[in-house]
């Protein structure tokens, strides 16, 4: 009995040891701004169509704000051109989409043509055409071998960039990527988890602009201001649609990408050539009509309605069908 | 399609996958995976691990253990440990970390937010079960009240104490693949990141995730044996 004791007694002695090695320390604040402002667009309403109504189409998109309200703006106009529309708006990662999309699980998704381009066809981030139609035309040749299509792009481009606080901008001398060279070492970088070893992202920086940071670390994209603030990161991957950047103008700035080592994407519409044949001529036709309002200030808008207004994608595509006059 | 589900198929990809480096699309020509690494992020994520069980540990079991000598506190021990299984882990990273920042600082408590309930309700179930007439004799021989808790109750309670430390840290290690998200690179990297490590890494992941949480899954019930009391083996055998 007595020796049983001793062993638990060593027992708990151990685990407290081992708890009392933990430290925790740390604290902060957090602090939020707004701005609103009306979409413009233009086309006219769109019509129901009756003949549409026994036709399923399911949208998809990726899990970040940007590509859900995308995904609400696509599936709310194509039920108002009267299909049948369900929505997946959680999509992991391209990779998840797109085997999504060939399964038929989803009719289609939205997707960056530099991110498809890069991700799914193996292009290096040069080689990704700047001109919005050719990378479209591209990707869509690529998907077309597989059975697949993509629509024509969005308006409005969106891509990785490397953002800082205006205060460390200005301390270390810092406009374009390549004013990183000697002081990158001194900052550390933040970004999402795959940042890390994608070649459009921190292995392209190393790579390509021969940068070193003096660390990386990788959250969650929802946190990729928060880390800023927190004065935790020097540096931090942001998105140029971000609103952010244009409602803290005063607070955040990217650096010009001089090298281009993050392509910018318009967005494509990707989905299977045989949903398009069996979805009707009102599928694409409505698609197209409801992104032409969609340039950089209005997704930037759309984008600040979620992000800072705490808007939900659903009530945010609403808002931008209606206010540009698609639905009533 | 193969004769098998694709996930089979993969399975051998998997295993290489955790073995050898591989080629992948999006890296630049850098290649992923390999042995060094899958070491590298399973300590990692045993380090993340062990130190959120510690802090639930501390936490949870003297309060478990309190309460349950004193017979009190029913609903806050069993309803809060309850009420606690049904938090949403990834919210409360998230929460943490829109507070305090990210790292290690954040994924700890988070998740040792988690091991909390189980151990909290064991322990104290674990010592309300123990006979009441036990404790009394142990009272008539004059043993302090915390000579009680230590000398009586905690070891004749040791099988089902035991029983939730097991579950927490079940619950932890599976759950410590999304430290990635806020900072600390785990195991969850190969298993959130697909784009970058493919099928098989993400399957890899999965695999080494469920070898860790078996090696410790044994090395407490080893533990167990060794502290239960040679009385209760025979009781129970």
């Amino acid at each position: 009995m007595r020796t049983d004791h001793t062993r638990l007694r060593i027992a708990l002695a151990a685990l407290l040891a081992l708890a009392l090695s933990l430290g925790i320390a740390a604290c902060g604040s957090s602090s939020d701004s707004s701005s609103s402002e009306e979409a413009e667009g233009g086309g006219g309403a769109i019509v129901s169509n009756p003949e549409n109504g026994n036709v399923n189409l399911t949208i998809g998109s990726k899990n970040f704000p940007e590509q859900e309200i995308l995904g609400e703006i696509y599936a709310q106009a194509l039920k108002a051109a009267g299909y049948k529309v369900k929505s997946a708006l959680n999509l992991g990662s391209e990779t998840v989409a797109l085997r999504a999309v060939k399964s038929g699980q989803i009719s289609g998704y939205p997707e960056y043509a530099s991110t498809a381009l890069t991700s799914f066809f193996g292009l290096e981030p040069e080689e990704v055409p700047s001109d919005a139609n050719e990378a479209w035309e591209k990707a869509n040749e690529e998907f077309e071998k597989e059975g697949l299509q993509a629509f024509e792009p969005t308006p409005f481009a969106s891509a990785n960039a490397v953002g800082t606080t205006k205060k460390t901008a200005e301390k270390y001398g810092l406009e374009t990527i390549s004013d990183l060279e000697g002081v990158s070492e001194k900052l550390s970088l933040y970004g999402s988890p795959e940042c890390r070893q994608r070649i459009d992202c921190l292995a392209g920086l190393e790579k390509l602009y021969g940068l070193k940071f003096k660390s990386f670390t990788p959250v969650d994209i929802s946190l990729r201001y928060n880390v800023l603030e927190k004065g935790q990161a020097d540096l931090s991957i942001l998105f140029t649609t971000d609103p952010q950047l244009s409602a803290e103008s005063d607070k955040f700035v990217i650096l010009e990408d001089d090298k281009e080592v993050f392509p910018a994407g318009n967005v494509i519409f990707v989905t299977k050539k045989s949903t398009t044949e069996k979805a009707g001529p009102d599928y694409e036709k409505t698609i197209l009509q409801v992104q032409e309002g969609l340039n950089l200030k209005v997704m930037q808008e759309l984008d600040a309605r979620v992000e800072l207004e705490k808007q939900t994608p659903k009530e945010a595509a609403a808002a931008y069908l209606k206010s540009a006059g698609y639905t009533e | 399609m193969s004769a098998f589900h694709p996930l089979f198929a993969s399975f051998g990809g998997a295993i290489e996958f955790i073995l050898t480096p591989q080629e992948s699309n999006v890296t630049g020509g850098k290649k992923v995976g390999g042995l060094e690494k899958a070491i590298e992020l399973t300590l990692k994520q045993l380090e993340v691990t062990v130190l959120a069980l510690a802090l639930a540990l501390i936490i949870a079991l003297p309060i478990g253990l309190y309460l349950g000598h004193r017979g009190k506190g029913e609903l806050l021990a069993v309803g809060l440990g309850n009420a606690g299984r049904a938090i949403p882990e990834l919210a409360v990273i998230a929460l943490v970390a829109a507070l305090i920042g990210v790292g290690l600082v954040t994924v700890t408590p988070a998740l040792a937010l988690l091991g909390i309930p189980p151990i909290l309700t064991n322990a104290y179930v674990g010592v309300r079960q123990v006979d009441p007439a036990t404790v009394d004799a142990a009272r008539g021989m004059g043993m302090s009240e915390l000579e009680i808790i230590r000398k009586v109750e905690l070891p004749l309670a040791i099988p089902t104490v035991m029983g939730g430390i097991r579950g927490a840290t079940i619950a932890i290690v599976a759950t410590a693949t999304i430290a990635p998200l806020a900072g600390v690179v785990t195991l969850g990297d190969f298993i959130i990141n697909q784009s970058i490590y493919g099928e098989n890494g993400v399957l890899a992941g999965a695999i080494l995730v469920a070898l860790l949480a078996l090696t410790l899954e044994g090395l407490l019930a080893l533990l167990q044996r060794r502290l239960t009391s040679d009385g209760l083996k025979l009781q129970t055998a």
